[in-house]
């Protein structure tokens, strides 16, 4: 490494020349490819003049519907990224065998895995779950926006902004190579220089700081803005779950970005918490991490349990079979989910009175689940059942889901753990409930709500074809891993010896291609539905026979959402009025109050992309410039009385008249 | 406890009837080990597999055929208000809950019995470790200690009773309990021979123990099963299990041709590496591995023994601020990283008053 | 479930929806809201003193608390931020009676209570850096700055918000708005002067104890 003078580190910290890329032929197709569509991308949206209306319509937009919209395209785009690496590494597994050292050297290889984890729950997973929520809970409780809107802004470009990070050490730099939750020492600075761990730790401080912001706003909304008459025990399912996993979120998350903060003290000062010198305890890190993980993992699944609820009572054409005990489930598994982050490591030697505690809270877990299995088994039972998309969703989920349990018990019994731990088998457990729960239900859900969020329905075949290709391909890629777990393998090797482990990594690459296929069905369908969305169109608002409030609204829905605030009078609201004959109101509309978009989201997140940036470079002039900046953008801000304004009557009633034409012809 | 084994003994041969047939052929470890305790482990993966599968399977079958007998074409009865039923609620929580008593018990009870930390009960099934005697009082097998030391990235086993250590190779006579004690030297690693019993971590400035036994003789694989850095997937080594007679032989082998291993030689040992070759080492000091566990082999670093009762004591008070050097362990150095710029307030080694003492004969690899 | 059947048995169709409503926007959750961000920001607390207590006897051969805390200064500190909460609460009965001279008078001191505690605490911690009881000293230190600091982090940001509300304030008046941006900030300040009883208690009193 040359040297640079001390000039260039006032500047540029220790960013050099030498940490681009551009030695590695993969990374800089990629940086090529990247960058071409990137061009292609801004290219046409000068062509076609959009930057004004992507910034005033959405980018600065406050409607909780947009932002929705605009955080499943986040999630969708991250998935590409992050399946990207899924091949990159099923395709080095298997070929890496007896003296092949495969295509990539272990530098490489150990920041796909981490990447690949850190991107799939935080980039990925999490904005498609927040999205769905963001959408559908202000609707469904019959809201005319989120509690703080600005916020919910705020909170989404924060969310951007750590992908954005974590898609920067691409190219410039490297990113962790330490698994993806970062244990110490290793990921202290005497054993992770470089600039790597500075990339996950700051992309996830930033993302975080959006994803607490947006629990609060989500529980506040539902507390607060419910519809009159819409009592905790009428709130639609989807809602309850979505209530859940704001509180979880508001209650975890903090821990995250404190024990983050604590490992970035350690490397960015040089104080002892988690390194092996001076007092400091790894194990400390251990259980902070995972106090927090575990709940995260409830925190993707418990909104989706809510989609698969409202998919179920749709599709089968009836009631939610026990409504009641699945809230009861749904506030079970909230608590106990903070009871149980000893199971991550059982392996670390904690005594075994300790052990077999929280291997029994874990399996305790599994009875609320499997109630909320039997309530949809049994809300099929004597129901009509429509196999629409979604339902088809929710049947792959059910076969599936109850397989992932029960490895999950299997390794909830700590001396089975002992030799199930960190196995390839524990990588198939989790996959096969976080793709077979938590992914197929963020299908449902897409292919639930997507008439709802533009007027018409996704097409059928490709949908189908996404679905069989995923479903099947997920069998393919994972049952091999079971087997390969009970072989005795352990996760994140990047060679082998045993030449006859080969043939499973090969069908499991193979599963891994046969999902991609599922990736690239399901953007086609969405491709031909927008081509065909004429034929597609749905103009009632309400092209399933829903049940809840959103589907009372028209699609896409009004800014305002609802023309007049809705009472609910029983459970399924919407479904209550098709029943007892209710009459969309024509006339009398007032003006109504709604927020003012704000641009100061999108610039303080922007300033703390830059700020992150210069942090993880030790650019130390233009972290400060930054952070000077965020206050000031925010003080600025503050001083903003003016925001919000009214949407006059004529307006409200002008698209009441259009919706009432459209519902005319239909 | 004979109930609950036969019990255990029926569910194992439930679960294992659909894994066979899936599975016919390729070598599973985890189902077919050679130690006893992984032996045991396996059994309760199989009785909770199976007590599972009692209701996974009616669940499943369920869904197919509601979702066949209720679909919209088949005109089936239709009754869309019903979303309610008392005993229907009351069976789908108490089975659950009953199987998970069920497993509950036999974790409590497993985990238990099968702490990596207890003295083994039994060599195998129907043979106890405790030998009978004519007095009455029982003679329990003295345990084979052998400590374990994960090294970025081998993996070095001392032989205390047999004052000889190897590399990357580790044997033990059948049938005898082995007592595993384990640490690390940088970074969390985990100890796993699948063939003989579950894993545990190994961690620096901390001891973990593993009892085990080894019932077959053989050769099988071991290696560590916690992501350690880059060269982790070659982290590999041998455990043998042999008769008591080629174990003598292999002890008498590494005496005779092993080198010897010292503290300075340790240092050198310890810097990162890959892919080691099996190596044997003589004449090692009997202080070694508590050394090491304390993370003063360098004889200039204080041990955190000692730094543990000065801190039980109240710690060093303000004397004891300038003697970071002797405490600093973590160096980028160690992993063949780029030195790491000074500490702004390391100071002197010795107090004026020289409390802690000056440092002996030292290999100061370290930075 | 037995309220909403009783309201089917009504003769005819009940309503469906709100025709005067215009229920105002985000006002009454703003409360709850920031309630929650509290009981967040209360959950990193709650991990830095997790942290003090795991790691706060690992002195690493060095100082421990009774070598080093000035009981008598953390004393005087305590004094001062108590008073702010104090000042701030008298600020908020003359915001309840409209008197915003008043107000705005209490805030001065609260301000001033807030800096001098500000001014007591970054002393302390020169002052132990120069010893070279650092952060970097020893893990009980360490997570003795971090908790210490990360109050202190907090009354920073308090004083700025309230030195910008108070020009808010000047420039508005006492409307809703700023009423409720008052309450909030009220909020926040007591909640910082609880954690501190929390520091002073577990971390002074109990290190000076041993």
């Amino acid at each position: 490494m040359t040297s640079y003078p001390d000039w260039w580190k006032l500047i540029f910290g220790r960013f050099t020349l030498e940490a681009i890329p551009y030695h590695e032929p993969i990374l800089i197709a990629t940086f090529a490819a990247v960058a071409l569509g990137g061009l292609a991308l801004v290219a046409l949206v000068t062509r076609y003049k959009l930057w004004g209306y992507l910034w005033h319509e959405w980018f600065t937009s406050v409607d909780h519907k947009k932002i929705g919209i605009m955080y499943m395209i986040l999630g969708v785009i991250m998935l590409l990224r992050g399946f990207a690496d899924a091949l990159m590494m099923r395709g080095q597994q298997a070929i890496a065998f007896a003296g092949n050292e495969g295509y990539l050297p272990p530098h490489h290889y150990d920041q796909i895995f981490t990447a690949h984890g850190v991107i799939m729950i935080f980039f990925v997973a999490m904005p498609f779950v927040t999205g769905l929520m963001n959408y559908v809970v202000p609707l469904q409780i019959g809201a005319r926006d989120v509690a703080f809107p600005f916020l919910n802004n705020f909170s989404f470009w924060m969310t951007v902004s750590g992908a954005v990070l974590v898609m920067m050490s691409l190219f410039v730099g490297e990113f962790a190579k330490v698994g993806w939750l970062a244990y110490p020492p290793l990921s202290g600075a005497a054993y992770s220089p470089g600039v790597g761990m500075d990339y996950y730790l700051w992309a996830l401080q930033i993302a975080g700081v959006g994803t607490t912001l947006s629990g609060v706003n989500l529980i506040a909304t539902i507390v607060k803005m419910r519809a009159p008459g819409m009592e905790m025990m009428r709130m639609p399912v989807f809602t309850w779950t979505s209530l859940c996993t704001n509180v979880l979120i508001v209650a975890t998350f903090p821990i995250l970005a404190a024990t983050l903060a604590l490992l970035t003290l350690d490397r960015y000062v040089g104080t002892n918490f988690f390194t092996n010198d001076l007092g400091g305890n790894p194990m400390m890190y251990v259980n902070l991490i995972w106090i927090w993980g575990h709940p995260e993992v409830y925190i993707l699944i418990l909104p989706i349990f809510g989609v698969y609820s409202e998919v179920a009572s749709t599709f089968c054409g009836k009631r939610l079979f026990g409504y009641a005990s699945m809230v009861y489930a749904t506030v079970v598994i909230t608590i106990l989910s903070y009871l149980v982050w000893l199971h991550h490591f059982f392996t670390m030697g904690s005594g075994a009175s300790v052990n077999s505690f929280f291997g029994i809270t874990t399996m305790i877990i599994s009875i609320p689940t499997g109630a909320k299995i039997f309530n949809w088994l049994f809300t099929m039972y004597r129901g009509r059942i429509r196999f629409e998309l979604p339902m088809m969703w929710l049947l792959a989920f059910m076969l599936t889901f109850v397989i992932g349990g029960m490895t999950g018990v299997m390794l909830a019994v700590p001396p089975a753990d002992f030799v199930l731990h960190n196995s390839l088998f524990l990588i198939a457990h989790f996959h096969n409930v976080i793709i077979g729960g938590v992914v197929f239900g963020v299908f449902a859900g897409i292919a639930y709500w997507f008439p709802k969020a533009f007027g018409f329905k996704l097409d059928r075949f490709w949908g189908l074809l996404s679905f069989w290709f995923w479903v099947i391909g997920f069998y393919v890629a994972f049952m091999p891993l079971y087997v390969l777990g009970l072989m005795g393998v352990t996760r994140r090797l990047s060679r082998f010896e045993d030449p006859s482990l080969q043939i499973w990594f090969v069908i499991a690459a193979m599963g891994a291609v046969l999902i991609a296929l599922g990736i690239l069905c399901f953007i086609i369908q969405i491709g031909v539905s927008i081509i065909r969305r004429e034929q597609l169109r749905d103009t009632t608002g309400d092209p399933w026979d829903g049940r809840t409030l959103e589907w009372s609204t028209s699609s896409p829905p009004p800014a305002y959402n609802f023309a007049f605030t809705p009472i609910v009078h029983d459970l399924d609201a919407w479904a209550d009025m098709k029943k007892r004959g209710y009459r969309r109101p024509l006339g009398g509309f007032k003006p109504i109050h709604m927020p003012r978009n704000t641009g100061a989201g999108v610039i303080i997140a922007a300033l703390a992309t830059v700020g992150g940036f210069a942090l993880i470079w030790y650019i130390w002039w233009l972290a400060a410039l930054s952070f000077v900046a965020v206050i000031a953008t925010v003080i600025i801000h503050s001083f903003n009385y003016d925001r919000d304004f009214h949407i006059p009557a004529e307006a409200v009633l002008r698209e009441e008249d259009s919706r009432s034409q459209l519902l005319g012809r239909a | 406890m004979r109930e609950v084994s036969s019990l255990l003994r029926i569910l194992r041969s439930l679960a294992v009837l659909p894994l066979f047939a899936l599975l016919g052929g390729c070598q599973m470890v985890l189902l077919g080990p050679s130690g006893d305790v992984a032996v045991q482990q396996r059994n309760l993966l199989l009785a909770s597999t199976g007590l599972m599968l009692l209701i996974i399977v009616p669940v499943m079958a369920l869904t197919i055929f509601f979702a066949w007998r209720y679909r919209a074409s088949a005109k089936a009865s239709y009754d869309p208000d019903w979303n309610h039923s008392l005993p229907l609620e009351v069976v789908i929580w108490s089975v659950p809950l009953l199987i998970i008593i069920v497993i509950g018990a036999m974790t409590w009870m497993g985990t238990h019995l099968l702490d990596p930390y207890r003295p083994l009960d039994r060599i195998s099934a129907g043979k106890p470790a405790v030998e009978a005697k004519a007095g009455g009082n029982g003679v329990r097998k003295e345990p084979l200690v052998i400590q374990v030391v994960a090294l970025d990235w081998k993996w070095l086993f001392l032989y205390p009773a047999q004052g000889i250590a190897s590399l990357n190779e580790v044997v033990a006579p059948v049938d005898q309990p082995i007592e595993f004690r384990i640490t690390s030297s940088s970074v969390m690693n985990s100890l796993f021979i699948p063939a003989l019993a579950g894993q545990i971590y190994a961690m620096p400035g901390m001891q973990t123990k593993l009892n085990a036994v080894i019932n077959h003789a053989g050769e099988f694989d071991g290696f560590s099963a916690n992501y350690s850095g880059a060269g982790f997937s070659d982290m590999r080594f041998r455990f043998r299990g042999v008769d008591d007679k080629a174990f003598g032989d292999w002890v008498q082998g590494a005496i005779r041709n092993g080198s010897t291993l010292g503290r300075e030689e340790y240092l050198v040992l310890e810097k990162p590496s890959e892919r080691e070759p099996v190596r044997y080492f003589r004449d090692i000091p009997s202080d070694l591995f508590s050394a090491v566990l304390n993370m003063c082999v360098d004889r200039a670093k204080m041990c955190t023994r000692d730094m543990m009762a000065l801190d039980a004591k109240g710690g060093g008070g303000k004397e004891g601020i300038h003697i970071v050097a002797q405490l600093e362990y973590d160096k980028s150095v160690r992993r063949g990283g780029q030195p790491m710029p000074p500490r702004p307030f390391v100071t002197a080694i010795c107090t004026p008053t020289d409390v802690y003492g000056t440092a002996g004969v030292s290999a100061r690899v370290a930075n | 479930m037995a309220k909403a059947k009783a309201q089917a048995q009504v003769p005819g169709v009940p309503a469906f929806y709100v025709t005067e409503d215009e229920h105002a926007h985000s006002g009454g959750s703003t409360m709850l809201g920031f309630w929650l961000y509290l009981m967040s920001d209360c959950l990193v607390f709650a991990v830095l003193f997790a942290t003090y207590g795991v790691l706060g006897r690992n002195y690493a051969a060095g100082p421990s608390g009774a070598d080093l805390f000035d009981l008598k200064l953390v004393a005087v500190n305590t004094a001062m931020l108590l008073f702010s909460s104090i000042t701030y609460g008298f600020a908020m009965l003359a915001m309840d009676k409209g008197r915003q001279a008043v107000m705005q008078g209490w805030l001065v001191v609260t301000g001033l209570f807030g800096l001098a505690f500000l001014g007591i605490e970054l002393y302390e911690f020169a002052h132990l850096i120069h010893e070279g009881a650092t952060p970097m000293r020893s893990a009980f230190l360490s997570s003795f700055f971090t908790l210490v600091g990360t109050h202190g982090l907090h009354v920073t940001f308090g004083l700025i918000w309230l030195t910008v509300l108070m020009v808010q304030v000047s420039k508005r008046g006492l409307i809703e708005a700023n009423r409720r941006r008052l309450l909030c900030l009220s909020m926040f300040w007591h909640f910082l002067d609880v954690v501190w009883i929390g520091v002073f208690t577990f971390v002074y009193l109990m290190g000076v104890l041993k």
